[in-house]
């Protein structure tokens, strides 16, 4: 297993469940920082998080506090950027019915798409990245990806629709890894931050 | 490929989502455009917010079905709705109707002065209220997957809020630090799932996710409960029965992210207009406290 001992992952705690995804990152290995003040913290970081929340409350706190341009400067450093379900909201360029906040994955997304919460459910997906043992999705008002551009890799899919994609250094699922003791997607987001990492530094890792 | 919905991680996993947020009450869909606009997680559907309905007195009930739908088709954040303690048939109608969370709640006349919903047998989460730690675990023992603290709901008063996750917290250390052995004894004491309790012990903190509520009327009343440890906030009466409500909608929104950052704190209190006039506790009598309802 990879040493993820030396990346500084931020997640972004302006609302939502941060704590869960704090807690996947550590149980990785990495350390984790909660980037709820300063934007200029994630200057710092090897990759963040854009977790789950209300998209409609963090888009406008992050536009107010001068988040929007920290974060795409950091996906513009070709460091990773992984996004669940309103996370995944805030990264499309298109969102049906709203302006789209940072946009930074080629992908339309339709929110609440599955159903109100009544409708919330867990199902097992086959995710080839993974390996061959099912990953348990929670969907929770979950968002859909409805159509994706050519340079978009799908990860995973479930009944036909397109639950999580992958465009170069951005990963963003509909469904809550977080919410699970599977780590493996956080595992698969802080291997492309190593790599990210070990492309920035010109001789060999410290 | 199974799918299974309704589970207690769905559920309890939509109050995650909803952390560090404001839900405000509305009673119309206006006013949940307005929150939904000021950044607020989620809106409460009403027919009265609950400083109107300790003015009007009488029996509270469950809103008209047709208030919860317009305000449901307003918004695109979830929709949680009342139905009076121990009342199931509301909550049946609340979960036909598909709002996103249903609050069993003292503000509404208690339906059962004895017992709680079996919230398990519903697929829609439920919220409830409580005072102390006892009265959280015995409601997430019924099936709740979100706890929040009662405080004195339609007051304007943040004091029994305050009370009430001090009063949580600080049992919550109790039990953290206890040994084993005590454990049942305390579980005893506070009327306490046993189960819940040892949950309690092994995380530190509630199983569920803890707004706190009832009273939060400013900016800094929001900040202060943000301080004290809860996950996120409600306001009830605070918002709508204000001055500018948007404005106020929007600072209390600000003030529960930066709720240790005493310069955004000033900076959104400034010129907010008179808040609701709130309530001293000793004016009221043991029949005007609704926190005393379904203990």
């Amino acid at each position: 297993m990879k040493d993820f001992g030396n990346l500084k992952i931020g997640i972004l705690a302006l609302q939502g469940a941060v704590a869960e995804h704090v807690q996947s990152v550590q149980k990785c290995g990495a350390s984790a920082v909660a980037v709820r003040r300063e934007p200029a913290i994630i200057k710092e970081l090897d990759g963040l998080i854009l977790p789950g929340g209300e998209s409609t409350t963090i888009g406008r706190l992050g536009s107010l506090y001068g988040f929007r341009e920290e974060i795409r400067n950091l996906a513009a450093g070709g460091k990773p950027l992984f996004g669940t379900c309103a996370g995944l909201v805030l990264l499309a360029e298109e969102v049906e019915g709203q302006d789209p906040l940072l946009p930074l994955l080629s992908v339309s997304v339709k929110r609440n798409a599955y159903g109100r919460q009544r409708e919330s459910f867990e199902a097992d997906l086959e995710i080839e990245a993974l390996g061959s043992e099912p990953f348990c999705g929670v969907f929770i008002r979950a968002p859909r990806i409805t159509s994706v551009s050519r340079e978009v890799e799908i990860l995973a899919e479930f009944e036909n629709t397109i639950v999580g994609v992958r465009q170069g250094n951005i990963i963003a699922t509909a469904f809550h890894p977080e919410l699970t003791d599977d780590l493996r997607i956080h595992r698969y987001f802080l291997l492309q931050a190593l790599e990210s990492r070990a492309s920035r530094t010109p001789s060999t890792a410290s | 490929m199974a799918v299974n919905k309704g589970t207690f991680r769905v559920k309890k996993g939509m109050a995650e989502m909803q952390k560090g947020g404001v839900i405000m009450d509305v009673v119309n869909p206006e006013q949940a455009k307005i929150a939904e606009a000021s950044g607020a997680v989620a809106v409460m559907a009403l027919e009265k917010v609950p400083a109107d309905i300790r003015v009007s007195g009488g029996v509270a009930r469950m809103a008209d079905p047709e208030i919860i739908s317009a305000i449901m088709e307003a918004v695109t954040i979830p929709v949680m709705a009342k139905c009076r303690i121990g009342h199931q048939a509301e909550a049946q109608i609340l979960e036909f109707l598909g709002v996103d969370y249903i609050d069993e709640s003292e503000v509404l006349t208690p339906a059962d002065e004895k017992y709680h919903i079996n919230k398990h047998k519903f697929t829609v989460p439920f919220v409830c209220g409580a005072r102390d730690l006892g009265e959280a675990l015995r409601r997430i023992g019924e099936g709740a997957a979100m706890i929040r603290t009662k405080g004195e709901p339609g007051t304007g008063n943040v004091v029994e809020a305050v009370r009430h996750l001090r009063q949580v917290m600080a049992q919550i250390r109790l039990v953290e630090n206890a040994p084993e052995e005590e454990l049942m004894t305390i579980a005893r004491e506070l009327g306490a799932p046993y189960e819940q309790l040892r949950e309690v012990k092994a995380q530190g903190k509630l199983p569920v996710v803890n707004f706190a509520a009832g009273g939060v009327a400013t900016p800094a009343d929001a900040a202060l409960m943000m301080q004290l440890g809860a996950d996120g906030v409600f306001v009830g009466s605070g918002i709508f029965k204000a001055h500018d409500p948007q404005k106020r909608a929007r600072a209390i929104v600000e003030a529960t992210l930066h709720f240790d950052d005493p310069e955004v704190l000033a900076k959104v209190s400034r010129k907010l207009g008179e808040a609701m006039a709130g309530i001293d506790m000793a004016m009221l009598t043991d029949a005007d406290r609704m926190q005393i309802r379904g203990a």
